[in-house]
């Protein structure tokens, strides 16, 4: 019984097993290699991707819980260009290994479309790692891509 | 590290030449062989420094490894100064690691690639200043020629030769003529300071823009064709080994290949390839891999520290400390100082052992075949992946090709190659092409920690208040952790550092070493033993002012004294300024307003340091609640590095040090029971989240003439201390035992 779910707006179809969580099946399979792998245990966020629009940690994922749902990876984010928030990160220099960054800017996406106007309290509640400590500029970023969107 | 070291003169050190599309070629001298293998018709970014095309596309090997300190960003950023080319002309590619063999002994093709200690700013300041001013000077006479002038007469700027009257022409255009020219017997001559257009003005990441989409390539992202992913269980207990084992239900996983042990090293042996014995699951994916590990069963032995827990490593640091250790400096008399004294201040501190936790675990690829191999991976020390290959598997270095990706942070960690000597085995074991694949849990109990240790300090006061006499007295398991080459009266060697603060600042001055027994793994962690050392110092500063009633900025002050420079023989010398420290101290006293009146329940501290050839300081004020819930209200920190390269880096690097330094004296701890690590994934070991952290970092960059420093690790010792004195000047509670954990409620409810 093959699992059918759409990611970044593509239908796509996994006949493997089940419980593989979504994380080790983008990567593996579908070779969307953004969403990255940090603990396993959805403690760090690396792996967050934005599923029916909410972010989740796809290490914690059966990639049959995906079965018709919608699955926003840091590949599809931006559409042919760059959302926002990936413009404001280039431009606050957020990065420094940039290896969480994508659950980060996924995960800012998200609060925006929740809060358009964060409060640093809002921003808060993002509880994704950052190994390198890039937190000033994720807020800097953040506060950035809010007003680009507002305009 | 042992590592090949650059002997190539400056003389013969480049060699340009035409590209197949008619532009310039700048490469190391020595890899010219192995590029014409490479088919100049196919112009491979492989082996080149510099490439110029006809378009005025500048193209600049990066040669170090990337672990988030920027080094893919700063060090192309002085080659394309001493170019004068325009910055948004410039397009970085990452160099492989090159080893030239074919003289008596390996020399860098491009120079030093490893990222440790802070060196490959100061590195990249000695040579690659040569390759784009030798390039310029290319330029200037491909111009002169033109124009018939003399090269002298040809100014250049954003990628353009320029006449005196105002003619141009793009290096484009010059490429070819230039490759036409021979090289200048002579090294060129740098620019002045005054003349920098991008080193010194801030750049932004050059691969924001991949990484921002997540098309940028770390090592988990290395998919090649057939390979199979491992993975390893791997002995829990230090030096155990493996009792017996039954795999039958992990191959009969869907998906799994194959089933092998990977041996490890015997106890007590100098450790070089791989750390533990284990059990590598080898299958078509992750999963496949790490549901064949779950059902493997397995029994291991114990090993010979099964009793070792951190209870009884506090006692055995109380019992060294109880005796005399090795003396490590002895300036003066320091016991007729301390008899003599008006006043001794003593206190002691403790310092755990902290794993790195790279947000990438390590992994690596490895592809062991009959007589070459092939490696890729996010490494620190590529040279040392290449030698980790040659050792466990026989096959000679120079056919062994060695591919950096960027790393998902390093902190130390990679700098060790054990992985990719595990790696190597189970390729070579399985005639596969292999991913090895570490978890958190792999990465947080197969650590090469950050040692553990209890210092003791003892001032002598005078009367009036001066230091006479100072002693630090410290019991630490060595990062020295089976090194080859290192004998045991050395091992002291990484945990005090004899010339640093307040070394010859104090006349009788004594630093005394105990090796603490330990069966865990110890190495470098970011800014190593000065992260210890800078917290207990600074700390202890503030308890002599306290004690002596001194202003803890006026007592640092006075220690400095008049500005002046002593020899530093270890890491980061050759010289320490005090002048320079007392710059930086200064700074981020006056920026936080250093003795302003502060409510109830606030205070401020401060903290200085030297570290690797760069000056920091730190001021933070923090607010503690009378239940004991501490908040930032402001941090401040100043660094100076000498010359700035990327003020922009710098900045990130001094703010994520901070980070780093705060989120480990908050939280982090490793503890051992039954001779094993007790965490196992970041619910035992919480790094600080975002809200934790304080909503600003402040950074003065000094600016300064001085030769580069690197600042990667700068930033992170001054964080501790500055964050427990200022604790302290809020509520009274002296913290000498890290973390923090939740020693501020525990204190402040029994008070």
């Amino acid at each position: 019984m093959s699992i059918r779910l759409t990611v970044n707006g593509v239908e796509r179809e996994f006949g493997g097993d089940g419980d593989m969580p979504l994380l080790w099946y983008l990567r593996d399979h579908a070779r969307l290699t953004g969403t990255k792998y940090g603990c396993g245990g959805g403690f760090c966020g690396a792996c967050t991707v934005l599923v029916d629009g909410q972010p989740q940690r796809s290490c914690l994922l059966p990639v049959a819980a995906l079965a018709g749902r919608a699955v926003l990876t840091i590949e599809g984010l931006g559409g042919s260009g760059l959302h926002a928030v990936q413009q404001a990160w280039i431009e606050e220099d957020v990065a420094q290994c940039g290896y969480c960054q994508a659950g980060q800017i996924l995960a800012a996406a998200a609060l925006l479309e929740r809060k358009p106007d964060p409060s640093p309290e809002d921003i808060d509640t993002i509880g994704n790692y950052c190994r390198c400590g890039t937190y000033v500029r994720i807020r800097k970023a953040i506060a950035r891509a809010a007003r680009e969107l507002k305009k | 590290m042992s590592a090949p070291q650059a002997a190539i003169s400056r003389r013969t050190f480049l060699q340009s030449s035409l590209t197949a599309s008619g532009g310039l070629l700048l490469q190391p001298v020595l890899s010219r062989a192995a590029f014409a293998q490479d088919a100049p018709a196919a112009p491979n970014p492989i082996g080149l420094y510099l490439r110029i095309e006809r378009d005025n596309r500048v193209f600049i090997g990066a040669r170090g490894a990337e672990i988030g300190q920027g080094v893919k960003t700063s060090l192309p950023m002085i080659i394309a100064d001493e170019l004068d080319a325009a910055w948004a002309d410039v397009t970085v590619e990452q160099l492989p690691l090159g080893i030239d063999f074919s003289g008596p002994t390996p020399q860098w093709k491009y120079g030093p690639q490893g990222a440790g200690g802070s060196t490959s700013i100061p590195d990249a300041w000695a040579d690659l200043r040569q390759v784009g001013a030798q390039a310029r000077a290319l330029m200037r006479r491909a111009a002169a020629a033109r124009w018939g002038v003399a090269p002298d007469a040809v100014g250049t700027r954003d990628g353009h030769a320029l006449h005196p009257d105002g003619r141009r022409l793009s290096y484009g255009e010059l490429a070819a003529a230039a490759a036409a020219l021979p090289m200048a017997a002579e090294p060129a001559t740098p620019k002045p300071r005054g003349e920098y257009r991008i080193i010194g003005r801030p750049q932004r990441v050059v691969d924001a823009p991949e990484i921002v989409t997540g098309r940028a390539r770390y090592g988990i992202d290395v998919y090649e064709p057939g390979a199979c992913t491992a993975v390893v269980l791997r002995c829990p207990y230090f030096d155990g080994d493996l009792a017996r084992y039954d795999d039958r239900a992990a191959r009969a996983v869907p998906g799994v290949r194959a089933v092998v042990v990977v041996p490890g090293p015997k106890p007590g042996e100098p450790l070089t390839a791989n750390l533990a014995t284990g059990i590598a699951v080898v299958a078509d994916d992750t999963w496949s891999a790490l549901k064949g590990r779950e059902a493997l069963e397995v029994e291991w032995t114990h090993g010979p520290h099964s009793a070792e827990t951190s209870t009884a490593l506090d006692a055995q640091c109380g019992e060294l400390l109880a005796r005399r250790g090795q003396i490590v400096r002895d300036d003066g008399d320091f016991s007729a100082a301390r008899a003599g004294a008006a006043r001794v201040v003593s206190a002691r501190y403790r310092v755990p052992f902290v794993s790195h936790a790279p947000l990438e675990p390590e992994n690596c690829f490895v592809h062991v075949m009959a007589d070459r191999a092939r490696v890729i991976g996010p490494f620190q020390q590529p040279a040392g992946a290449q030698r980790a290959v040659n050792l466990v598997t026989g096959i000679p270095r120079p056919a062994i090709a060695v591919e950096m990706t960027r790393s998902g942070g390093g902190f130390g960690r990679k700098l060790t190659n054990d992985f990719v000597a595990e790696a190597a085995l189970i390729s070579k074991a399985t005639g596969l092409p292999i991913k090895l694949m570490w978890t958190r849990s792999d990465d947080l109990q197969h650590d090469f920690f950050r040692p553990f240790g209890h210092h003791e300090l003892v001032a002598a006061l005078d009367a009036a208040g001066a230091v006479s006499g100072w002693t630090h007295r410290l019991a630490s398991a060595s990062k020295y952790y089976r090194r080859p080459n290192v004998k045991p009266e050395d091992l002291w060697t990484a945990e005090l550092y004899p010339d640093d603060f307040p070394a010859r600042l104090v006349p009788n001055y004594r630093l005394e070493w105990h090796a603490v027994s330990s069966g865990i793994p110890r190495g470098s962690w970011r800014a190593p033993a000065h992260t210890a050392n800078a917290f207990v110092v600074q700390s202890f500063l503030d308890e002599v002012a306290e004690a002596s009633g001194q202003d803890p900025l006026a007592l640092r002050l006075a220690m400095l004294g008049a500005d002046r420079e002593f020899d530093y023989a270890q890491h980061g010398g050759p010289k320490f300024s005090t002048g320079r420290l007392r710059t930086v101290l200064e700074r981020v006293a006056a920026a936080i307003g250093w003795g302003r009146a502060l409510p109830k329940g606030r205070g401020i501290g401060l903290a200085a340091h030297f570290t690797f050839g760069g000056y920091a300081a730190h001021a933070i004020e923090v607010e503690v609640s009378a239940r004991g819930e501490l908040a930032f209200r402001r941090v401040v920190c100043a660094i100076d590095c000498g010359q700035p390269v990327n003020p922009l880096g710098i900045e990130a690097q001094m703010q994520g040090g901070t980070i780093d330094g705060l989120s480990t004296a908050l939280n982090l701890e490793i503890t051992i029971r039954d001779g094993r690590v007790e965490q196992s994934n970041f619910d035992g070991y919480p790094l600080a989240t975002l809200a934790q952290m304080p909503r600003d970092i402040e950074v003065i960059v000094v600016d300064s003439a001085e030769s580069p420093a690197g600042c990667g690790e700068m930033g992170i010792p001054t964080a501790a201390p500055a964050l427990m004195n200022a604790i302290h000047a809020a509520c009274g509670v002296r913290i000498r035992s890290l973390p923090l954990s939740d020693q501020l409620r525990q204190a402040l409810r029994s008070a």
